[in-house]
């Protein structure tokens, strides 16, 4: 049984019909991922998935939930965390809090016993932050662990958020292009990560990815779209052949 | 400068870093608590002001610091704890009773009210809660059996367990009264600061759309923020008309929220620390004006007695002066001189500015 499930997705804003007639399904402990050019309404299935965007037309479900007419904040108690492709972290808090935050879905205790700060508070503060360090050290962020996210580089950042989804504890996690604007050691660190999330973790990954690189080595399937309609799916090396995904990357990374 | 060792995640958890910080936080409310013992009745008097001011800015603190909505109403909501608490007490009940009711009344009306006007941001939110002041106001007008209408209404003495904390009468048990509130709201506020709940209130503040991606209840979360920030507002409103002792609706007018507004911008956004700072300079202010107002008249022989306006016109230069050269408050400042002098002589010129953010293109809202 699959445990994400898309079926003839559609989204149209005014005339722009970014998602078009879009399904595929996510095994459990797959790494699946969405390939296609700028503007092919990538992020904008991921935005539907998450329940930012209401789908004009078609059905999600995740692990037998139909989640269709769920609201965005009922998403990750479901198990689905995600990133986002410009980084979206609470830019005034420390890596510490940003990750602690990703921790919303597991609190225990209401405002009341908070602002007591009641011996209940304390501890899941410190079940959290088990947790949390878990996380870091996965991610070897620990040196940026007091740190502002206003003030550390790109590539940090993009780490932190990744460690923020992990901190939900999510059984599908969402990553939307992780290793854009990484360094090449950086994209290899993504791919090791990867590879460790669905092995140690047991997770299912979602990705969005521009580097086919990265895709070819850590993905189980590959859907390739373009303006809003699927081009092809398969293996990374059957979409890498698919003339139409060629056309459509025609002069860029595939194509080479 | 300090570098402290963590020996436990608890070491984060507490609310004091070090032994220091307790120790400095110590002392400074033992110097408050022997306020009454140091100064004469007009400071002391002044002082229970500053703090009942530092109350009402750290509501507003919760509420714009911290949960990043604005609101240009609060006077409104210091009103309804005012007469909430003055009311009840007129028909008999007792302090311990109508205190705890001023903040449910605040908070609850808040809270209700936020939940419509919280979908709104930036500039809608403000209008709304300005035009919520003015029905506010209007009903205080109209509700003349409760609240005394134009005539306004009379705080009676406080008197809890047969001590008198009457303002005239015992002016030092009163002030005891409002340090101690201020002393038990301020630790509510760090341990909502430094749990999920307070988290819950940065994150929908700094990203609303990761906050939903999280789990996060986007209205929830601001309608609680609005609700707590009201209920902190609606104690101040208690203590300020027991302060005044004889109030109407102009006690609450819009100045009242733009200082309120001032308090926390000049304090420093984000830092309960702030709303203090900005309550000692807003009610510090207009004795400043006053002293230079008698040395203007004794020394250069001009009156500017006559000039009305002026501490407004003064509160708006420092505003000014604050958001162009140092946004992030008094509070900032003085964490910029700690830093200074920790690191002296090893401070650079150019250590606090600001880093080029990133674009965000494509941010979503
Ligand atoms: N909120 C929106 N309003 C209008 N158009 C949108 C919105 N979000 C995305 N689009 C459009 O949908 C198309 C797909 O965008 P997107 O999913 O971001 O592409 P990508 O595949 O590069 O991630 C683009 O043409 C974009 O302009
Ligand atoms: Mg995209």
């Amino acid at each position: 049984m699959s445990l994400l499930e898309v079926e003839d997705l559609a989204i149209h804003f005014g005339g722009v019909k970014a998602v078009d007639g879009v399904s595929f399904s996510v095994a459990p402990g797959e790494v699946f991922s969405i390939i296609g050019p700028n503007g092919a309404g990538k992020s904008t299935i991921f935005n539907l998935i998450s329940r930012i965007y209401k789908p004009t037309r078609g059905t999600i479900r995740f692990d037998g939930t139909e989640i269709t007419g769920f609201q965005a904040h009922q998403v990750a108690p479901l198990g689905i965390a995600r990133t986002f492709q410009n980084i979206e972290l609470f830019d005034h808090s420390t890596v510490l809090d940003n990750l602690l935050m990703g921790r919303h879905t597991h609190r225990s205790t209401n405002f009341v016993q908070d602002m007591l700060f009641l011996p209940a508070v304390r501890r899941a503060e410190r079940a959290h932050r088990r947790r949390v360090e878990e996380v870091m050290e996965f991610l070897e962020l620990e040196a940026y662990r007091e740190k502002m996210i206003a003030g550390l580089p790109y590539g940090v950042r993009k780490v932190v958020e990744i460690g923020r989804a992990l901190a939900v504890g999510p059984k599908l996690i969402l990553l939307d292009e992780p290793a854009s604007g990484l360094s090449v050691e950086e994209s290899q660190d993504v791919a090791f990560w990867i590879e460790d999330m669905r092995r140690d973790m047991g997770l299912t990954v979602l990705m969005v990815e521009h580097d086919m690189r990265l895709v070819a080595q850590v993905s189980d399937r590959v859907l390739a779209v373009a303006n809003g309609k699927p081009l092809a799916q398969g293996t990374p090396s059957q979409v890498k052949a698919d003339p139409g995904v060629q056309a459509a990357y025609l002069g860029t990374e595939v194509a080479q | 400068m300090k570098v402290i060792f963590k020996t436990s995640y608890d070491r984060d958890i507490d609310l004091h870093k070090d032994v220091w910080s307790r120790g400095r936080i110590a002392a400074l409310v033992a110097v408050m608590a022997a306020l009454p013992f140091l100064v004469g009745e007009y400071y002391l008097a002044e002082a229970t002001n500053t703090l009942i001011w530092a109350l009402a800015g750290m509501g507003l603190m919760l509420l714009v610091g911290h949960s990043g909505q604005v609101s240009l109403g609060h006077a409104a909501f210091l009103a309804i704890g005012a007469y909430t608490d003055s009311a009840l007490m007129n028909i008999g009940l007792p302090f311990v009773v109508t205190f705890p009711a001023a903040a449910l009344a605040a908070g609850l009306f808040g809270a209700l009210v936020a939940i419509p006007a919280v979908r709104m941001s930036g500039i809608y939110l403000a209008i709304a809660t300005l035009a919520l002041f003015v029905i506010v106001e209007e009903m205080i007008i109209i509700l003349e059996p409760i609240t005394g209408g134009v005539g306004g209404i009379q705080a009676p003495a406080i008197e809890i367990a047969g001590i008198s904390f009457d303002r005239y009468g015992h002016l030092d048990h009163f002030y005891w009264l409002c340090l101690t509130v201020v002393v038990a709201v301020t630790w509510a506020y760090a341990n909502l600061l430094r749990s999920p709940t307070g988290r819950s209130f940065l994150a929908v503040r700094d990203s609303e759309v990761s906050a939903r991606a999280l789990g996060i209840n986007v209205t929830r979360t601001r309608a609680l923020a609005f609700g707590l920030s009201c209920a902190m507002t609606g104690l101040a409103g208690a203590l300020m008309g027991h302060y005044i002792a004889f109030f109407n609706y102009e006690l609450f007018s819009v100045f009242i929220s733009i200082n309120l507004l001032l308090v926390v911008t000049i304090g420093g956004l984000g830092f309960i620390q702030g709303a203090f700072f900005g309550a000692i300079l807003i009610t510090a202010v207009p004795q400043l004006i006053a002293i230079l107002r008698g040395a203007a008249r004794d020394s250069l022989g001009v009156d500017i007695g006559g000039m009305p306006g002026l501490d407004t016109m003064l509160f708006a230069m420092i505003l000014v002066g604050f958001i162009i050269y140092e946004p992030t408050g008094l509070y900032g400042r003085w964490l910029k001189t700690k830093v200074w002098f920790e690191l002296f002589p090893l401070a650079r010129r150019d250590m606090f500015r600001r880093q080029k953010s990133y674009l965000k293109t494509e941010r979503q809202k």
